[in-house]
């Protein structure tokens, strides 16, 4: 059947008898949770941070189980304190963290690579290179994690998380518990223990890298593929394999399934049978670097980039040097992507450019109002940041510096790692003024539940956290929630709370527009004959107004949401709602 | 022989629903296929596009400039965008309809005039009103599928293979619907 990567990865773990998985969504790595959890006899939640998950996998694995934990690549920064130390306790049951890379950055803040951050935690790496591959390494890493006691990461890209290709499927295997032993020296890692267990991390990638040598993870083909009369061979791993194949079918390839540690021998004997060697692989130069320090002459990052996604393309035009090949773009005016029609975020945002008010922004869909027209949000870091940097600003230049300052942050970001961060305001005795954009839901990754929203990913309704009971609990004394739509309201409120000199946290809380059932029952229609051309219901940049050739605005019914915001700016009543 | 398909649109149009069909379609008669989507921030209004690639075995799941056997746009802008990734000699089916992209709503670009015009000066295009003929049908969101049955008259799967696909694919209360859309596009002179 076709499988979605994600999907295929959801699937392996099913197979090789997954019983606890746990997950922060992130694109491109949702997809894996929300289709493990379609699958029966297998717990799946999302956890409030990928630090958290982690920490859940683990929990499952000492416990004896097969478990794992999803992230994209920035989580696994957050996830880091505990994955550098499982490194050192190893495993019970098997345990797999799924890490999602994101070149060419369809929905990221930066473009690390989960390699580099699994080579320094000393863990080993798979990365599949289709989907029928992500179902089989999941399985071959729950292996490799018991065998060689080790957390054992699986690196997946955007293009694989996101391309659906045939996978034949097998029936679901699971393994007997492993019984729980009280092991001090293994799992509790004070110093004592610790350097033990250094020593033994570092045998382990001793061992894996023996393995890797003969692992049927690893593939090489040997091809009759000449340029200039010299043979040419290509190191690769993922989807950077699929562009070789398209493009040099009949080179040498060595196809690395398993990309940490790497098979020193089987290197040197692949290098040593042909001419000239290109390193294949997007992001960083880590393959390269390792066959350099070989002392292995290769081409790696010197013919292809490390910023951006690999193509077939790239292939001819830099090894086989074809050019001419393809016209070059035409010039479209970009579109880039924009707050939905109905968006809760525009409503505020609106009041927010109004009031001239800068924010320091965070991670989810509302990161799209740092752009025209709305142009409020200043700064966008992490998770998480929004509130903390605030708070820094406000030590370094004083209270009436961020008066036409405040921190915006979603309701599911809030719960990710924003918490510690207000908790640090009302500690250190912060005066700012923290907007939660609470559209009671994971909106930019596609509407996942979370803490606050009263039901879990297994669908079962349980008590939502409470934001204001939450504020006010780490002392927090001006809670007020508003309804996003209220614009009047929202001005009053953010005029007031900017203005307090102490801490305020304001809740402007308005379902997602995407939401089920959250489109309102009419739609906005524009009354030309009234219309002053004046443009106050522009400037929120709503996607599904226009202008008419003579200036009077157009609203595009099947784009209007029905929401009203630009009919409460209209001062001329010339915008009105109709039922639909 | 692989044949590269892409569909190309702005985020909320539905892209994802066409390319499954389409995979489905190629799925059911017997070839390896290849889907490449978008998800994500980048769904939100921007521009989306979604490869197909499909043949007796298929290696890069996406497809490049100047590969394209046939591509789907169901927004005019999204065609020009797009047009370079179109072979010499392969077709493109255009929804004529206009959605602004924030540049142009705030006036620091202007949508460009005549694109269908321009373009077909280049390449086989085949333009169809899919979203008025949606509305008479009763549902603009099913003017994908009336886009979709004129691409159909380009491509070798027949009628009753379109039909038993879209019938898998689409949400069980709206079989009905789409598949008169898709037999509205298919009807149409292209």
């Amino acid at each position: 059947m076709m499988l979605l990567g994600n999907a295929a990865l959801a699937r392996g773990a099913w197979e090789a008898g997954v019983k606890v998985s746990s997950a922060y969504p992130g694109t491109p790595s949702t997809e894996v949770s929300e289709e493990l959890v379609k699958l029966p006899d297998v717990y799946v939640e999302w956890a409030p941070n990928e630090k958290v998950a982690t920490e859940v996998a683990i929990g499952a694995s000492i416990s004896g189980v097969r478990s794992m934990a999803v992230m994209k690549h920035v989580g696994f920064n957050v996830a880091a304190d505990p994955t550098y130390t499982a490194s050192y306790t190893g495993v019970n049951g098997g345990m797999v963290m799924i890490v999602a890379d994101d070149p060419g950055l369809y929905s990221s803040q930066n473009e690390q690579d989960t390699r580099r951050i699994a080579r320094a935690a000393i863990l080993p790496v798979l990365e599949p290179s289709d989907s029928q591959e992500a179902k089989d390494y999941m399985k071959a890493a729950f292996e490799i994690s018991e065998r060689f006691d080790t957390p054992v990461v699986v690196r997946t890209t955007t293009r694989l998380a996101h391309s659906q290709t045939m996978v034949e499927c097998e029936d679901r295997v699971v393994p007997e518990d492993k019984p729980y032993e009280r092991n001090i020296a293994k799992f509790v890692m004070m110093p004592a223990m610790a350097k033990n267990r250094h020593l033994v991390v570092e045998q382990r990638m001793k061992d894996l890298a023996e393995f890797a040598e003969t692992s049927p993870l690893n593939t090489v083909q040997y091809g009759p593929m000449e340029l200039d009369g010299k043979k040419v061979g290509f190191i690769t791993e993922g989807i950077p394999y699929q562009y070789v194949k398209e493009v040099c079918p009949d080179a040498s390839i060595l196809k690395l399934g398993m990309v940490n540690p790497l098979p020193e021998k089987l290197i040197r004997e692949f290098a040593s049978k042909v001419d000239t060697l290109y390193i294949f692989e997007e992001l960083e130069p880590v393959v390269e670097e390792q066959v350099r320090a070989m002392g292995i002459r290769c081409f790696g990052k010197d013919v292809f980039t490390i910023q951006g996604e690999y193509s077939a393309n790239m292939l001819r035009e830099r090894v086989l040097h074809e050019t001419g090949a393809v016209m070059p773009a035409g010039s479209a005016p970009a579109r880039p992507p924009i707050l939905c029609p109905g968006c809760p975020h525009r409503a505020v945002f609106s009041v927010m450019a109004k009031l001239k008010l800068h924010a320091a922004g965070d991670i989810g869909c509302y990161t799209l109002g740092a752009q025209a027209p709305l142009s409020v949000i200043d700064t966008t870091i992490c998770m998480g940041a929004s509130i903390s940097s605030l708070h820094g600003m406000e030590k370094a230049k004083g209270h009436d510096y961020i008066k036409n300052w405040v921190a915006v942050i979603g309701d599911s970001t809030f719960m990710h790692t924003g918490i510690n961060s207000l908790v640090n305001m009302v500690y250190n005795q912060s005066h700012g003024t923290v907007v939660i954009l609470d559209n009671r839901t994971t909106g930019m990754t596609g509407h996942q539940d979370h803490a606050g929203t009263g039901r879990t990913l297994m669908g079962e309704e349980v008590p939502a956290v409470d934001f204001t009971s939450l504020c006010r609990g780490i002392g927090v004394k001006n809670v007020i929630t508003v309804d996003s739509f209220d614009i009047a309201q929202v001005e009053r409120v953010l005029r007031e709370e900017t203005a307090r000199d102490e801490l305020s946290v304001i809740i402007m809380r308005y379902p997602c527009a995407l939401l089920k059932g959250q489109k309102f029952p009419y739609k906005c229609v524009a009354l030309p004959e009234k219309c002053k051309h004046c443009g106050a219901c522009l400037r929120p940049g709503c996607p599904a107004l226009t202008k008419n050739e003579d200036g009077s605005i157009f609203i595009d019914e099947t784009m209007c949401n029905g929401c009203g915001l630009c009919m409460s700016l209209c001062k001329f009543d010339a915008i009105r709602k109709e039922e639909r | 022989m692989t044949k590269s398909i892409m569909i190309v649109g702005v985020g909320g149009q539905g892209t994802l629903l066409t390319s499954r069909i389409l995979g489905g379609l190629m799925e059911n008669a017997g070839y390896e296929v290849k889907i490449s989507e978008v998800h994500g921030m980048a769904q939100r209004g921007g521009s989306v596009v979604t490869f197909v690639r499909y043949g007796e075995s298929v290696a890069e799941p996406i497809v490049e400039e100047g590969q394209a056997d046939l591509i789907i746009a169901f927004e005019r802008l999204e065609a020009l965008r797009y047009e370079h990734f179109l072979k010499p000699n392969g077709v493109m089916i255009i929804n004529d309809w206009r959605i602004d992209p924030i540049t142009v709503v705030t006036g620091q670009t202007a949508y460009p005039e005549n694109i269908i015009e321009d373009l077909s000066t280049r390449h086989k295009v085949y333009r169809v009103c899919a979203m008025e003929e949606a509305l008479r049908l009763g549902n603009s969101r099913v003017f994908n599928n009336i886009v979709l049955g004129l691409a159909a008259r380009h491509m070798d799967f027949t009628r009753e293979e379109w039909l038993k696909v879209i019938s898998e694919k689409v949400p069980p209360k709206t079989v009905e619907i789409n598949e008169k859309a898709f037999l509205a596009g298919y009807g149409m002179e292209g």
